[in-house]
């Protein structure tokens, strides 16, 4: 399937620049990338679209209330008083949750499934995995309404306040099944396939000559995984991760359905919270007068700058974890 | 914005006939010069709140079956609608809520909206307390638990109302709706109506800043949560409790005396409620709870449907009169021969009074200055 | 064997069983979600719910057909211009990515990624229905690419740029110039990734809900073509979901289930399609 060549890291995402002297085959390569330029540009333009829209929409709210709106704590339509502190908490601990579930899993998956797995097996479970990614977020909801906030009520939250990790302050005193920790937990099944999906194909693509390298020279099946392949393959996992979480980030009816819609400031994974996409959901098509619509749309612009921040940050980590390691 | 004129070119290529194998499309009913005609399979769009929806989807059905008019009325919510209609984006909306004073305000710059209220509806406590057979509260002592002053079923305050029934020394569970919706608009508002301090500390609105209780998504979120939890109490459509068989709450109405919520008793509400404005008034302030009455449900309320006081004036762009004049035949055929559909499906019967109201509001409505219903 | 030797082979089949142990924990929740749609689902799909329109609560006629060809509707057209954008992107992003413009969309893409559905909803209203004047099926697939491009862009530019270097040397030494090498043999090398990623987006934006909620509307009636509101499965089966009747709550769960089979037969016709090019162009 894959052409072979001899063994060779794989250092860069670019290429030298060709030098071609005859006629060109085909496209020639400046029209290329003049195309290509063109449909990538599509992405700044809709940023640039979203974020005019999200601050056109925003500015009476933030005129209104200017920094607290950041930090307030109150949300109150009738008052009009509205500070999105308790959803930025929210969204910062679900989808923390959500990534700490889903990350080990999905990897642990995907090297499973590249590694150990074979043939129609492989394609059969991977392709079980994808199937999740086609469930409907409202699906998600209503099963985790039924089936999961029940189970998290009745036995996962006592089960996990009486153990040692109960002494946590994350962990306080549980309540309904519909919570911080449930929405996380429901969370993390959603974003299972996309992480999972994508560090699959990461790992497909290093190159056979790496794995019998890494065998070559006595290193058992895990210590080639973890020491040649994870590597190799990091930036694609890395991206994996960064599409899960932005998947967590932005979902929204799921997390309506079960996080308990409490705007409240709190670390207690147990308590029912609030989230900035959940917030919006929930509001937007009731909400009457201009400055709630605004401060939804403030809370939407927070979440776009909080994408911008944590996005950031992760691509700084990446950077970081390059220079310290092997490559 | 920008991309106006290469979206309107694909516009312009629109509007292909309708697909082959439709079931139930009878072909346009000739021009005459009351009935208006359909042509190409395209819909009259409404938009608005959800709490309707079914009620207007059985209409739809029965009348296009009938007439063969394309009524395309779908939920987006009271707030949804409100903004589609200011913008012009429908024919006409639904509401739970009478248009807010500073969107009434906007809408005046186009000649104004008028509300016409088609049908009832009601919002209907409800617990989940095993072994108990009928719980009874009054205004205030529910409005005490949703502040959070009456935390355990065995408060006295509670108890006193229903002796004789052993109430668990349990905190109550409280369940409200998280979305904006029409259901928090009716139940907040009465309240506030018999409760001064709800009425300072929290207010009516479709979203409120609750003191206590856990949000549930839509009427089956809250349900959801009042049915998961013993010790809980939420608040839900009537059409909701009554077919999923949740346990109600018995209610002191304005009379004394003790109601469970029923269609005639919702109906009761709107036959009592006082002079109710004019269609094209300001419907701001209009609130149907706790009336008079001896078996008058007091949380019930009026949905609307809005329309432009001169649709040519402010949709003559986008609307072709014949399809105004469909709309408000739609409208008016709604208020009168639609009754009928209502009870089979939860929806109360409005009182003659307000039908009679409806119909001088409908024969209001003008197309640049003309009436659009001649007869 | 020494213990070091015993501890490494060791510590290889724990990993072993900790990764098993994770497939099981990712299968467990898939396997109690698909089997509460299949039974939940399947009492609801008959001919009827697959072939008529929505009939109101209290007539047992009705069906989710207008719901369904509405769905590959709005689908197909965000997949028509967000495949080329989002593909394109990714290639360009892989060829030419190091440089600030290349950059800055990779960035631009992975903060877009995480839009929240609603949001991308809101911007389709205020492009396409407002300056339109009306809701159609083309705000619905508008809305849908803002999800879908930043996506494909990503999976797209990752399935590139694992096609080993040696292969495009190899191809660049061969006289094919940037834009072969890209086309003609990263491409098609990396297809199974960009296949990959292009599924999971279009699984994605097929179940989303409030995109749709404000663009393309709803329809009690057939779809007229992409100017018109039109339904789609994951709005009617919110709508229906969160309605008292227990009618209208089965065929939502049967919604449900169509919507995932679709899914399904677009993800399976796709790779057998790519598959079956792919031979043909190895020679198989």
């Amino acid at each position: 399937m894959e052409r072979r060549a001899a063994a060779e890291g794989l250092s860069s995402a670019t290429l030298p620049e060709a030098r071609r002297p005859a006629a060109p085959r085909g496209l020639s390569d400046r029209s290329f990338r003049t195309i290509l330029g063109v449909l990538a540009a599509a992405l700044p333009l809709m940023e640039a679209v979203v974020l005019v829209e999200l601050l056109q929409g925003s500015l009476p709210a933030l005129r209104t209330f200017g920094w607290h709106f950041l930090v307030g704590r109150t949300w109150d339509p009738v008052a009009e008083v509205f500070g999105a502190l308790p959803f930025i908490i929210g969204t910062l601990l679900t989808s923390a949750v959500a990534l700490v579930l889903a990350v080990p899993i999905a990897i642990g998956t995907a090297i499973l499934l590249v590694e150990y797995a074979t043939g129609w097996v492989r394609e059969g479970l991977g392709f079980l995995v994808e199937l999740l990614a086609a469930i409907p977020s409202i699906v998600y909801g209503l099963w985790g309404m039924v089936v999961v906030a029940p189970l998290m009520r009745a036995h996962v939250d006592p089960f996990i306040e009486a153990s040692p990790l109960g002494w946590l302050p994350i962990f306080g005193r549980p309540l309904l099944g519909l919570s911080l920790l449930t929405a996380g937990v429901v969370l993390a099944i959603m974003i299972l396939p996309i992480v999972a999906s994508v560090a699959r194909e990461a790992l497909l693509m290093v190159p056979s000559e790496q794995r019998e390298a890494g065998l070559a020279l006595g290193l058992t099946r895990w210590e080639t995984t973890r020491r040649v392949l994870l590597p190799y393959a990091r930036a694609g996992v890395f991206s994996a991760i960064i599409l899960g979480l932005g998947r967590a980030m932005g979902e929204t009816m799921a997390v309506t359905m079960l996080v308990g819609n409490t705007p409240a400031v709190t670390l207690d994974l147990f308590q029912p919270g609030y989230s900035m996409s959940a917030v919006i959901a929930n509001e937007f098509s009731e909400a009457t007068t201009t400055l709630h619509v605004s401060s939804l749309f403030g809370v939407g612009l927070l979440l776009f700058l909080l994408s911008l921040v944590v996005n950031s940050m992760a691509r700084m980590l990446l950077r970081g974890l390059s220079h310290a390691g092997t490559r | 914005m920008k991309h106006v004129l290469p979206l309107t070119l694909l516009f312009a290529a629109c509007g292909e006939p309708t697909p082959p194998g439709q079931m139930s499309e009878k072909p346009p009913a000739p021009a005459t010069t009351a009935e208006s005609t359909k042509s190409g399979g395209k819909a009259l769009n409404g938009a608005g709140a959800s709490f309707p929806y079914p009620l207007l989807s059985k209409w739809s059905a029965v009348y296009h079956d009938d007439k063969g008019v394309q009524i395309n009325y779908q939920s987006i919510g009271s707030g949804g609608g409100q903004k589609a209609i200011l913008d012009k984006t429908v024919a006409f909306a639904g509401s739970d809520a009478p248009l807010p004073q500073d969107k009434w305000d906007l809408a005046q710059a186009d000649g104004g909206i008028v509300h016409v209220p088609e049908t009832l509806g009601a919002v209907v406590p409800v617990v989940h307390l095993p072994g108990v057979e009928s719980l009874r509260l009054t205004g205030p002592v529910l409005a005490g638990i949703y502040r959070g002053t009456v935390t355990k079923w065995n408060d006295p305050a509670i108890a006193g109302l229903n002796p004789g029934i052993a109430l668990p020394d349990h905190d109550i569970v409280v369940a409200h709706r998280s979305d904006g919706s029409g259901t928090t608009y009716v139940f907040t508002g009465y309240l506030a109506k018999v409760d001064p301090e709800w009425a300072s500390a929290v207010g009516r609105d479709t979203s409120v800043n609750w003191p206590v209780g856990v949000g549930g998504k839509g009427n089956e979120g809250v349900s959801g949560v009042v049915s998961g939890n013993e010790d809980a109490i939420g608040y839900v459509e009537l059409a909701y409790a009554a077919l999923n068989h949740l346990q109600m709450v018995q209610l002191q109405n304005h009379d004394g005396n003790w109601v469970s919520p029923t269609m005639e008793g919702v109906s009761a509400a709107a036959a009592a409620a006082p002079d109710l404005p004019a269609g094209p008034a300001s419907w701001t302030a209009v609130d149907i709870t706790d009336e008079p009455g001896a078996q008058t449900w007091p949380i019930a309320s009026f949905t609307y449907l809005l329309f432009y006081q001169d649709m040519g004036k402010a949709q003559g762009k986008r609307l072709s009169r014949e399809d105004a004049e469909a709309t408000l035949r739609f409208a008016w055929w709604a208020v009168h021969d639609g009754q009928q559909y209502g009870p089979a499906l939860q929806y109360p019967a409005l009182p003659a009074a307000v039908v009679t109201l409806d119909e001088q509001t409908l024969k209001g409505i003008t197309w640049n200055g003309e009436p659009l219903l001649k007869d | 064997m020494g213990l070091r030797s015993r501890l490494r082979l060791l510590g290889d089949r724990l990993m072993l069983g900790a990764c098993a142990l994770a497939l099981l924990i990712a299968l467990v929740p898939l396997a109690s979600i698909l089997f509460k749609v299949v039974v939940q689902g399947a009492p609801a799909l008959s001919w009827t719910f697959l072939t008529s329109l929505p009939r109101p609560p209290d007539e047992t006629s009705g069906g989710f057909a207008n719901a369904i060809v509405g769905t590959v509707l709005v689908v197909g057209l965000t997949a028509l211009i967000g495949v080329p954008l989002g593909v394109g992107a990714g290639v360009y992003l892989a060829e030419y990515g190091d440089g600030l413009f290349g950059r800055t969309v990779r960035f631009l893409a992975e903060v877009l990624a995480g839009l929240p559905s609603i949001v991308a909803g809101i911007v389709g209203y205020s492009l396409v229905v407002v300056t339109t004047g009306h809701f159609s099926a083309l705000a619905g697939g508008v809305a849908l690419t803002f999800l879908f491009v930043p996506m494909t862009a990503i999976t797209t530019q990752e399935a590139l740029k694992m096609v080993p270097r040696t292969t495009r040397e190899a191809s660049l030494a061969l006289g094919l110039g940037q834009a072969s090498t890209a086309m003609r043999v990263a491409l098609p090398s990396a297809l199974g990734g960009v296949l990959t990623g292009i599924m999971l987006s279009v699984a994605r934006v097929a179940g989303e809900t409030a995109p749709l909620l404000f663009t393309a509307f709803n329809n009690s009636f057939w779809p007229t073509g992409p100017g018109q509101p039109t339904a789609t499965l994951p709005v009617q089966i919110f709508v229906y979901a969160i309605s008292p009747f227990e009618s209208w709550r089965q065929q939502a769960w049967g919604g449900a289930l169509m919507l995932l089979l679709l899914v399904l037969i677009t993800n399976v016709a796709g790779r057998l399609f790519w598959a079956r090019r792919r031979r043909f162009m190895q020679g198989h």
